[in-house]
C-alpha cells in the first residue's frame, strides 16, 4: 500500500488523502450512491457539485461515517484514509471524525456560549493541558473562522444567538479547533451573505496549506474560485472527476456540461 | 381611507374599480367567515363549561374542607391534683404511669365544673360526669402524657387546651343541631346550653388546628383529635421510592430507546408495551404488587415502600414517554453537531441533548410523582388503605418498612367512616393534597421556565 502511495507522489505532487471504491450507499431500498471511485488528495480543496438529490451531502457523510448515524442507511465498498479502510471493524467512527471533521448544510452551533462551542472539540480530544491552552486554541481557530473580530467581546454570549453566516462560521471555527486532516464543508455558504462567503473562501484556500479539504457547493463560481479539482455528480453516479479548470472549461461528459451551462440541475 | 379610495375611483390615471371588488365580501367568503365565527363561538361555551365545573369543584372542597383546619378547644385549669396521680408522693414514674387515662376522669371532670362555677354557669346535670362529654376522650391522654413528661407538675394546676368534643365541635360548625341531637347518645341539647354559655365566656374558643395538619389518624369515635401529618409522611416515603427509582430507571430506558437502540421490530413492540402500560389501571399494579412485592418478596404489608415499588411501576411508562417525547424534541442537527467535532455518542447524549431534554423529563417526572401522590386504588390492595395511621416512624428506615397510610389512603379512609366529623376531615384532608400538587405542578412550572433554552 505505502508503495502504491509513493509511486502516486512521482507522478503527482499531493498524495491522495482519502480514496474511495466502488462505494455504493442504499437508504432502506433506495440506491442514493451508485459505484463511486474517487480519489481525494491530500492540501487540495475539493468541490463535489451536481444537483439536488444527487447524493454530494450522501457521499460527503460516508467520508466521516456520519452515515452510521442513520439507520436505514448502509454504505459497501471501500474507503481508504491515508491507506487504511475507514469502515473496517477495528475502526472507532469518534476517533476517525477527529481527524475528518465537517461543517454542516445548516449551521448547528450548540445551546452554549460561543468560546464553549469551540473549546468543546480540543475538551474532549485533550487537545489542551490549561485553560491558557484552551483560551490560545479558541482563539486560533475562531481567527480562522473568520469570526473572531466580531465574537471577541462576548465569548460567553450564547453562539445561538449569533446570525446564521456568523453561526456558520462559528462551526467552522468549532470544525477546525479540533486539528482535522480533513475538513468536510456540505454548503457551507448557503447561509451567508457575500462578504461572510468571501471570508469562508479565503479562509477555505488558506486551509488548504494544511488540510485537504471537500467542499459540496451549488456555485459554480464559487467551485471555480476555491477549488483545484471538481467532482460532478449525477443521480448517484459519479460523473466526471477531474482538474477544476478543466471540468468548467472542457467537459467531457456531455451530463457535466449541461449541468454547468445551466441545461439541467 | 375613503379619500383615497374615491380619489382612486374618479381620477383618471387609477385603474377602475375591478368587477370582483375585495371590499365586498363574495358569498363563499361570507359562509366561511361565519362557520369560523360559530366555531369559536362552541370553543368559548366548550371553555365557559369547563370553568363552570373547575369553579364549581374549587367552591365545594374550599367551603367543606376548611372547617377542618379549625378546631374547637377548650381552655381549662386542670387541678393535678397530688391524691388522685401520686398516692405515695414519691414521684416514681413507674407508680405514676399506673395511673390509666380513666384516673385522669375525674380531675377533667373537677376542672369543668370548676370553670362553670367560675363563669357562673348553672349545670343543667345532676351528675357531674355528664359534662366531660363535652370534652374529647383524648383530653384525658393530653393531660396523661404531660404529667408523664413532668412529674413535678404533680400538685400544681395547669392550664390546659384540650380538645371539645366532636359533637360540640360540629354544633359550632353547624354540622350538629339541637334536632339531631334528639337522635344521638353522646350528647343532649343541655349540653349545647353550657357550651354556649363556655363560648360567650371565653372558655371555649376555635382556633386554628395544626394537629389537623400535623398530628396522626385516630379512632373511629375520635375525630376531633384525628390528622393527616402521618400519612403525609407515608406519602413523603413513598415518593422518595418513586424519585429514586423511576427517574433513574425512566431516563436511562429512555435514553436506551431514543439514543441507543436500533429500530426495529423488537424495539417497536416495546415502544408500543410501553405506551399500553401507561394507560393500564392502577389497580392493576397494586394486584402486581401484592403478589411480587408482598407475597413473594415477603415485604412487610402496608410499607410505604412496598407503596413506593408500587407507585415506581405505576410512574415509569409516565416517565419513560415524557421523557422520550423530550428527547425527540431536541434537534437531530445538534447531535450531528457533536458527533461531528468527534464526540462519541453517549458523549454527544450526556453533554448537549439531555442537558436540552431536561426542562421536558423534570416536568415529566413531576408530572408523574403528582399522579402517583394521588393514587389510591393500588394502596387499597398493599394494605395502606384502612390502617390507622396513629403513630410517626422513629427513623428513616421505620419511615420506609413500618406500616403507614398515605394521604389520599388517609382521606378514602376517613370518607369511609361513619362520623360526619370525618367526612368534612376527608374535604380537609383533598384541600391538603391539592395544595401539594399544586405545588409540584408549579415546581414543574418554573423548572421548565428556568432550564428552557432556544436552540
Ligand atoms: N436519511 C435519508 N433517508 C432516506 N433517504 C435519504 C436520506 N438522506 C438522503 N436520502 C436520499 O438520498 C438521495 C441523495 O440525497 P443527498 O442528501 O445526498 O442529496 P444532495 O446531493 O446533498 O442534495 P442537496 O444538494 O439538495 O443537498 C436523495 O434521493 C435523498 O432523497
Ligand atoms: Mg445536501
Amino acid at each position: 500500500m505505502n508503495d502504491m502511495r509513493i509511486a502516486e507522489r512521482a507522478v503527482d505532487v499531493n498524495e491522495t488523502k482519502i480514496s474511495a471504491r466502488k462505494v455504493q450507499v442504499y437508504y432502506g431500498d433506495t440506491h442514493a450512491i451508485k459505484d463511486v471511485d474517487v480519489d481525494i488528495e491530500d492540501r487540495t480543496v475539493t468541490a463535489f457539485i451536481g444537483p439536488s438529490g444527487c447524493g454530494k451531502s450522501t457521499f460527503l457523510r460516508c467520508l466521516n461515517r456520519m452515515n452510521d448515524t442513520i439507520d436505514s442507511a448502509r454504505v459497501e465498498g471501500t474507503i481508504l484514509l491515508d491507506g487504511e479502510d475507514i469502515y473496517d471493524r477495528k475502526v472507532d467512527p469518534v476517533q476517525l471524525r477527529a481527524k475528518v471533521g465537517m461543517v454542516f448544510q445548516k449551521p448547528n452551533p450548540f445551546p452554549k456560549s460561543i468560546y464553549d462551542n469551540v473549546a468543546y472539540g480540543p475538551k474532549i480530544h485533550g487537545l489542551a493541558k490549561n485553560k491558557a491552552e484552551l483560551d490560545e486554541i479558541v482563539e486560533k481557530a475562531l481567527r480562522r473562522g473568520a469570526i473572531w473580530d466580531e465574537v471577541k467581546d462576548r465569548l460567553q454570549a450564547p453562539g445561538t444567538g449569533l446570525s446564521g453566516g456568523q453561526q456558520q462560521r462559528l462551526c467552522i471555527a468549532r470544525a477546525v479547533a479540533t486539528e482535522p486532516e480533513v475538513l468536510l464543508m456540505d454548503e457551507p455558504c448557503s447561509a451567508l451573505d457575500p462578504i461572510a462567503t468571501a471570508q469562508v473562501e479565503e479562509l477555505i484556500d488558506e486551509l488548504r496549506q494544511d488540510y485537504s479539504v471537500v467542499i459540496v457547493t451549488h456555485s459554480m463560481q464559487q467551485a471555480a474560485r476555491v477549488s483545484q479539482k471538481t467532482a460532478f455528480f449525477h443521480l448517484g453516479h459519479l460523473v466526471e472527476y477531474d482538474e477544476t479548470g478543466k471540468i468548467f472549461t472542457n467537459p467531457e461528459d456531455p451530463r457535466t456540461e449541461s449541468y454547468i451551462t445551466g441545461r439541467i440541475g | 381611507m375613503t379619500d383615497l379610495t374615491q380619489d382612486m375611483g374618479e381620477g383618471a390615471s387609477g385603474p377602475a374599480r375591478p368587477a370582483n371588488s375585495i371590499f365586498a365580501q363574495d358569498a363563499r367568503t361570507k359562509r366561511r367567515n361565519a362557520a369560523e365565527r360559530r366555531f369559536r363561538m362552541y370553543g368559548v361555551i366548550a371553555l365557559g363549561i369547563g370553568l363552570v365545573f373547575l369553579v364549581a369543584l374549587l367552591f365545594a372542597i374550599v367551603r367543606n374542607g376548611t372547617p377542618a383546619f379549625t378546631q374547637t378547644f377548650i381552655h381549662l385549669p386542670v387541678e393535678l391534683s397530688e391524691a388522685k396521680l401520686d398516692k405515695n408522693g414519691n414521684r416514681d414514674i413507674e407508680q405514676i404511669k399506673k395511673v390509666s387515662t380513666f384516673g385522669y376522669k375525674p380531675l377533667i371532670e373537677d376542672a369543668v365544673a370548676r370553670a362553670l362555677e367560675e363563669n357562673g354557669i348553672a349545670s343543667p346535670f345532676e351528675d357531674a360526669g355528664d359534662l366531660t362529654d363535652l370534652i374529647s376522650s383524648a383530653a384525658a391522654a393530653q393531660i396523661r402524657d404531660l404529667v408523664i413528661a413532668n412529674p413535678d407538675m404533680i400538685g400544681e394546676t395547669v392550664e390546659f387546651r384540650v380538645l371539645a368534643a366532636s359533637r360540640v365541635d360540629g354544633y359550632f360548625k353547624g354540622r350538629v343541631t339541637r334536632e339531631s341531637l334528639a337522635r344521638d347518645k353522646n350528647l343532649d341539647a343541655e349540653h349545647l346550653d353550657v357550651a354556649d354559655a363556655l363560648k360567650d365566656a371565653g372558655v371555649i374558643e376555635r382556633e386554628f388546628n395544626w394537629d389537623f395538619i400535623l398530628g396522626a389518624d385516630a379512632s373511629e369515635s375520635r375525630p376531633e383529635q384525628a390528622g393527616i401529618g402521618v400519612a403525609m409522611l407515608g406519602s413523603f416515603f413513598m415518593m422518595l421510592v418513586v424519585l429514586l427509582l423511576s427517574l433513574p430507571i425512566g431516563v436511562a430506558a429512555s435514553i436506551y430507546l431514543e439514543e441507543f437502540a436500533p429500530q426495529n421490530k423488537f424495539t417497536d413492540l416495546i415502544e408500543v408495551n410501553i405506551s399500553n402500560l401507561a394507560a393500564v389501571p392502577s389497580i392493576v399494579f397494586g394486584i402486581l404488587g401484592l403478589a411480587v412485592f408482598i407475597q413473594f418478596a415477603n415485604l412487610p404489608q402496608s410499607a410505604p415502600l412496598v407503596g413506593g415499588l408500587v407507585l415506581t411501576l405505576m410512574t415509569l411508562p409516565t416517565i419513560i414517554i415524557s421523557t422520550r417525547a423530550s428527547l425527540k424534541a431536541v434537534p437531530p442537527s445538534i447531535r450531528d453537531a457533536a458527533l461531528g467535532v468527534g464526540a462519541s455518542k453517549m458523549q454527544s447524549v450526556f453533554h448537549h441533548v439531555l442537558p436540552l431534554a431536561m426542562p421536558g423529563i423534570l416536568t415529566g417526572t413531576i408530572i408523574g410523582l403528582a399522579q402517583a401522590l394521588g393514587e389510591t386504588a393500588p394502596l387499597l390492595l398493599i394494605g395502606m388503605v384502612g390502617y390507622i395511621a396513629s403513630n410517626y416512624p422513629d427513623g428513616i428506615a421505620s419511615g420506609f418498612l413500618d406500616p403507614n397510610s398515605a394521604m389520599p389512603a388517609q382521606i378514602y379512609e376517613w370518607a369511609k367512616r361513619a362520623d360526619p366529623a370525618y367526612y368534612e376531615r376527608a374535604w380537609g384532608g383533598i384541600i391538603i393534597l391539592l395544595v401539594f400538587l399544586m405545588t409540584m405542578n408549579i415546581i414543574a412550572i418554573i423548572l421548565r421556565r428556568r432550564f428552557e433554552r432556544r436552540w
